[in-house]
């Protein structure tokens, strides 16, 4: 009998319900089908094209040159440090901000949380360039921020808050913010008030109750916006060229420096590549140290 | 009582007074007052949004009411915080943690207390053989079935040996089958537990099988609390009536000094009530039977046959007494009885209601 099961079924139909089948799964497949081919053309093709330029140099010539150029250059390790160092602040800071936003925001009622959550969404409705000036004129040394606390007389001097980098690090927490908020809300939301009430019953206070039940059940969600936002963090471009005022260099900067200034595409390509490379690894390193596919079910 | 004896006692008498608890002009809990008993099974019943969970709630901590107090025991328990109670509790989606293991699960509430390592193994193994699940510590919860989730947010709820148990509708995701099997269960674990067990449900059958005693709750207020049996043979008023069983009411008619159904007197053990209150009779489909007979002792119900149902125990007949009054009898299935010669549909149906089986509430339909 099973290996009769195992086997193709002969009986009452068995050809036509088969091919049925057969033509359900290729209908699926030709929906994707538009998408499948637009991806490929738009990312893969010019993913790869761009990627192998970094292995010629400028005579056309197989060769590392543009890696050398990287690793040997202090200014490139510059580049990735301070990449780096920016993307953890900012991250650092989505978090410390973010977490509790959208702990309050899951335990609101379903209407008042979804009204709370436009005003969340609300800066995607603008520019990325227009919000960022937007931030140059509250930050900068004559802005509303400095009058203001000069008026009341808590400081003297204009602070430095804008073309450096406390300027890019709002300017980027202010953008990359709903990135982390929204998969965290999304999977807040999912977790039963009945877990946490049951811990409560077993005697945890609520704050054990919170850090032994809650935050465990919310990492998926916490480890999707971190990731979401540490990669973002990496290759922003804006942010830094406005709000750094030529003090702060990422490396979509230093891409662009490279193509713009120098008009050297490999050595421009070989720093994509390492970008790609590092969000990648981001993403492993992350997921190692959460530890999520363990964590929940299969 | 000294203090080691308290501390031994298994159970706890919880008394509650006066609770109430409004959301908007809406009265979840309305003036509930209720003693238990230390170690009763009690079971809070009634339909969805009469507040029976809100009374569980409240129990539990996780509700504040607006008045009213609370004890458990001697002490008052009305301002104490949900995981300073002691109490255990089952959920109604079991609440299992996810990403724990079922060992985890269950000795969540030791490693809470700072229980030993090599105790709370003990216990927990002593909670999983409990509820027949010896062998299975190392499980993850989402290779369990519905019935072993069941038991091990049962073995969870008593591990620590709480004096109360609280279970919001516990049984409610199971299948039928399963269902029955777990209340008899349910019901052994409570012997040997001797803890005092608070259980909510909203289906009747389980509150009659499993209850020392039940309470109905309905708009936020006590109805009756009572035994299964004296609840369903004296229902207190037209909601238990109706509520408790399958239940048809038909209106009396009063005349001088007897209640008439239909134009002739009631037939009744039980001493009829004086005046002129509107009463109505509570006729249960399983308390009727086939007569031919006009015995002084009957009350005649026969009517015209409008449907009959097989459902493979027993067959229901609906049966129309004119006047727009339908009412329906269980009849069972077995060959050798006549009852199994059910007249057609449209055809004549000799019933009765025998005297002792009268059933009266005051009130309109």
């Amino acid at each position: 009998m099973e290996i009769a099961a195992k086997t193709q079924l002969e009986g009452i139909n068995s050809k036509a319900l088969a091919k049925g089948r057969r033509k359900e799964g290729r209908l699926f497949f030709n929906l994707a089908l538009p998408s499948l081919i637009i991806i490929m053309i738009v990312v893969f093709i010019p993913v790869f094209w761009l990627s192998s330029l970094s292995f010629f140099d400028r005579a056309g010539d197989l060769s590392w040159v543009n890696y050398d150029r990287i690793f040997q250059g202090q200014l490139y390790i510059k580049t990735f440090i301070v990449t780096l160092k920016i993307s953890f602040i900012v991250l650092f800071f989505c978090i410390l901000l973010g977490y509790p936003l959208s702990y309050w925001l899951s335990q609101l009622p379903d209407r008042i949380a979804g009204i709370l959550m436009v005003f969340v969404l609300l800066p995607f409705w603008t520019s990325v360039l227009v919000r960022t000036y937007a931030w140059l004129v509250i930050l900068q040394r004559n802005g509303i921020i400095n009058d203001t606390l000069i008026s009341i007389g808590w400081i003297d001097e204009p602070l430095q808050l804008a073309h450096n980098l406390t300027g890019t690090v709002i300017g980027m927490v202010h953008i990359l913010l709903p990135f982390f908020i929204l998969p965290l809300f999304a999977s807040m939301r999912g977790i039963d008030n009945n877990f946490v009430r049951a811990a409560i019953s077993l005697g945890s206070s609520p704050r054990e109750a919170f850090w032994r039940i809650f935050f465990i059940m919310s990492l998926p969600g916490f480890f999707a916006g971190t990731v979401l936002v540490f990669v973002l963090a990496l290759g922003t471009y804006v942010t830094p060229a406005l709000l750094g005022g030529g003090k702060i260099q990422m490396l979509a900067q230093r891409i662009d420096s490279t193509i713009m200034l120098y008009s050297n595409w490999g050595a421009a390509s070989a720093l994509g590549v390492v970008l790609l490379i590092l969000a990648f690894a981001t993403i492993w390193i992350f997921n190692r140290a959460f530890g999520i596919d363990k964590l929940f079910m299969r | 009582m000294s203090k080691a004896d308290k501390d031994n006692q298994k159970s706890l008498p919880i008394s509650i007074e006066s609770l109430s608890k409004s959301y908007g002009d809406v009265y979840a809990l309305d003036d509930v007052s209720l003693d238990i008993k230390a170690g009763e099974f009690i079971t809070l019943l009634g339909p969805s949004g009469s507040g029976k969970t809100t009374l569980l709630m409240t129990l539990a901590g996780f509700v504040s009411p607006d008045q009213g107090s609370i004890y458990f025991g001697q002490q008052e328990m009305t301002m104490r915080p949900p995981h300073m109670r002691g109490l255990g509790m089952v959920f109604q989606n079991y609440a299992l943690f996810p990403f724990m293991s079922v060992a985890e699960n269950v000795g969540y509430p030791l490693r809470v207390r700072s229980m030993s390592k090599a105790d709370q193994k003990k216990k927990i193994d002593a909670s999983l053989e409990m509820v027949q699940l010896g062998g299975y510590g190392e499980r993850r919860i989402h290779q369990l079935s519905g019935g072993q989730m069941q038991r091990v947010a049962l073995a969870r709820a008593m591990v620590f040996e709480p004096k109360i148990i609280l279970m919001d509708e516990p049984l409610s995701a199971l299948d039928k089958k399963l269902r029955e099997h777990m209340q008899i269960e349910l019901k052994a674990l409570h012997q040997k537990l001797e803890a005092t067990i608070v259980y909510v449900t909203h289906d009747q059958r389980e509150a009659l099988t499993m209850s020392d005693r039940i309470a109905v709750i309905n708009n936020g207020r006590l109805i009756q609390v009572d035994a299964p049996k004296a609840l369903y043979d004296q229902p207190k008023d037209l909601f238990v009536a109706d509520f408790i069983g399958e239940s048809v009411l038909l209106q009396l008619e009063n005349s001088t000094n007897s209640l008439m159904l239909r134009g002739k007197p009631l037939k009744m053990t039980n001493p009829m009530p004086n005046g002129v209150d509107p009463y109505c009779l509570v006729i249960r489909p399983e308390l009727l039977v086939r007569s031919n007979s006009k015995d002084d002792t009957v009350n005649d119900l026969s009517g015209i046959v409008s449907a009959s149902v097989y459902q493979g125990e027993s067959v229901l007949v609906m049966v129309d007494l004119g006047n727009d009054t339908k009412i329906s009898v269980r009849l069972p299935a077995h060959k050798s009885h006549s009852s199994n010669n059910i007249p057609e549909v449209g055809k004549q149906i000799n019933l009765g209601l025998h005297a002792e089986d009268v059933i009266i509430v005051a009130g309109k339909v």
